[in-house]
């Protein structure tokens, strides 16, 4: 088994369906390896929020097999997901910050979940909001924030415990140019410390930002790969292709 | 640029207990504002009422049956006035006589006569409807009916217009009264409890859809379905303790004016049917039981729901 299935992400021949309606992927096969900065692109539509979902195993794929962190995650039983998604970052589309807390408490939220004690959390939590800007907002709800402000409160919640794989569902869609540039140097420097980073994103301009990126695009459901780098099963070493 | 923050090393990722004022914070609490407490206070207060009547009545029925378990009833059917003298002299030496008898009392007239003023008026001619006279007698055992058939056999040679009957069959249709309404009470008791964990499950289940953006977060960041339906448990746990507390305090204080009253009425039989210290505890558990039944409802409710989802 190589270092990819075993520590990565392997889609084979993926295809997820909601009801009797077409499938919204098709034969999607793809290996994340760790540590790696993908770009997942498509036009609206080609089923890039159907892909992070599961990604972020908030669904399971209609056929085909996945395997998370040397894991099969189809075959594993449902009590074991947790300690899986503690691995991840997921920066939701939406946000989905908790309205009544305040921004403090949504980033602390994933660290709370994982046990991590309040005297461990206050300086760290302090710290990521600091770092995204938003020192002065710390009590601030959801609700006083701007879209910018809540997209960032997101990714500071995203981040916090350090996952093993960061998914960020258009993360730079409500800031500034000068901001979606800082917030993905935070990725990538997440990205240096050995997190896997998937950011689903229409920006053409930010594929650009982070050069050793590799780059996924679907189409209607599709997943193109021209250089070959997502091929899953592998390319055998010295064989044909 | 400045280096971004992260915590020391990876985050520990135990499955350790998401409980507290932090946890609890993620479902808002609307407390005594919002309707949970009250409608578990109604339901705890029509509870305790159910349940201290049922005990009530069930104390009466032991209080009466011990009473009258040993009594016996001698009737001397004579219409004339001087035999009836008579035999009643000789029953009630003859009955004096026996070991099982422990005591013998002539009803006296006056007493008789009262006990028939409703149906006779005052001063009935003891000629014109003649009165039976009465011997109520206690016995040093249950009035069972071989005791009273040996009785009879006396009786029937000293008395023979002497009519002896258990006073315990005469109340039957009282004591099988009593009984259905004790058991009325208990079903209503337990009526009560189904509806009340009925409430509960409304009451979880529309929290649960309130917060479904909430509880999906939680669940994607990782929070496990015993981490989350702790939240609903502890949230509808504070709700019934208030709604309990609330709910006991006036079940009591209709329990306490309703029997009163009925002291105040001063039969014999009622006042046979108040509550002792044991009954008081199983009335006090009545919210106890009511705040474990409405959080082992929402959890099991929120359990059921979180199943649904990946």
């Amino acid at each position: 088994m190589s270092d990819a299935e075993s520590d990565g992400v392997t889609f084979d021949n993926v295809g997820l369906r909601y009801g009797t309606d077409r499938e919204i992927l098709q034969d999607v096969s793809f290996t994340l390896h760790p540590g790696s900065f993908y770009f997942l692109t498509g036009a609206s539509g080609a089923g890039k929020t159907s892909l992070l979902k599961l990604l972020y195993l908030a669904q399971r794929p209609s056929r085909g097999a996945i395997r998370m962190f040397g894991t099969d995650i189809i075959t594993m039983p449902r009590n074991r997901l947790p300690a899986f998604r503690r691995r991840l970052g997921v920066v939701f589309q939406d946000f989905r910050l908790v309205p009544h807390l305040s921004a403090f408490d949504n980033v602390a939220l994933p660290l709370r979940v994982s046990g991590v004690r309040e005297a461990d959390l206050r300086k760290p939590v302090g710290d990521m909001l600091d770092w995204v800007g938003l020192s002065d907002r710390i009590d601030a709800h959801p609700a006083t924030l701007s879209g910018g402000e809540q997209q960032r409160v997101a990714i500071a919640r995203a981040v916090i415990g350090r996952p093993d794989m960061l998914v960020a569902d258009e993360p730079t869609g409500n800031v500034d140019p000068e901001m979606a540039l800082k917030l993905l140097r935070l990725f990538e420097s997440l990205n240096r410390l050995g997190t896997t980073v998937v950011v689903a994103t229409h920006d053409v301009h930010l594929l650009k930002k982070v050069p050793e990126s590799l780059i996924m695009r679907l189409d209607k459901g599709k997943l193109s790969d021209p250089t070959g780098a997502l091929r899953y099963p592998p390319r055998a070493s010295g064989g044909n292709s | 640029m400045k280096k971004p923050p992260a915590i020391k090393e990876s985050t520990a990722r135990g499955l350790n207990p998401f409980r507290g004022e932090q946890a609890a914070q993620l479902v808002p609490q609307a407390r005594l504002a919002g309707p949970m407490p009250w409608v578990i206070a109604i339901m705890i207060a029509l509870t305790v009422v159910a349940a201290a009547g049922g005990l009530a009545l069930s104390n009466m029925a032991d209080s009466a049956r011990a009473e009258i378990a040993g009594g016996a009833t001698v009737q001397i059917l004579e219409p004339s006035l001087t035999e009836r003298e008579r035999q009643v002299i000789a029953a009630e030496a003859a009955l004096a006589e026996d070991p099982v008898v422990a005591s013998i009392r002539r009803v006296p007239d006056e007493e008789l006569d009262a006990l028939l003023e409703p149906w006779l008026g005052v001063g009935a001619d003891n000629e014109a409807v003649p009165v039976p006279a009465l011997i109520d007698v206690r016995l040093r055992e249950d009035a069972t009916e071989s005791t009273l058939n040996r009785l009879r056999g006396i009786l029937a040679n000293a008395a023979p217009a002497a009519r002896m009957d258990a006073q315990s069959s005469w109340l039957g249709p009282v004591f099988s009264a009593i009984q259905s309404l004790k058991w009325l009470a208990a079903a209503l008791a337990v009526l009560l409890g189904i509806t009340s964990a009925a409430a509960v499950w409304l009451a979880a289940r529309s929290a649960l859809g309130t917060n479904q953006d909430t509880i999906e977060v939680v669940h994607l960041l990782g929070g496990t379905d015993r981490q989350i339906a702790r939240i609903f448990e502890r949230s509808i746990g504070f709700d019934a303790t208030l709604g309990g507390a609330v709910g006991l305090a006036i079940g009591v204080a209709v329990v306490v004016v309703l029997g009163r009253q009925f002291v105040a009425l001063g039969s014999g039989m009622v006042s046979g049917g108040g509550l002792g210290w044991l009954d008081w505890v199983l009335i006090a558990m009545v919210p106890i039981a009511g705040v474990l039944v409405a959080m082992l409802t929402a959890r099991l409710t929120v359990l059921a729901a979180l199943r649904r989802m990946l």
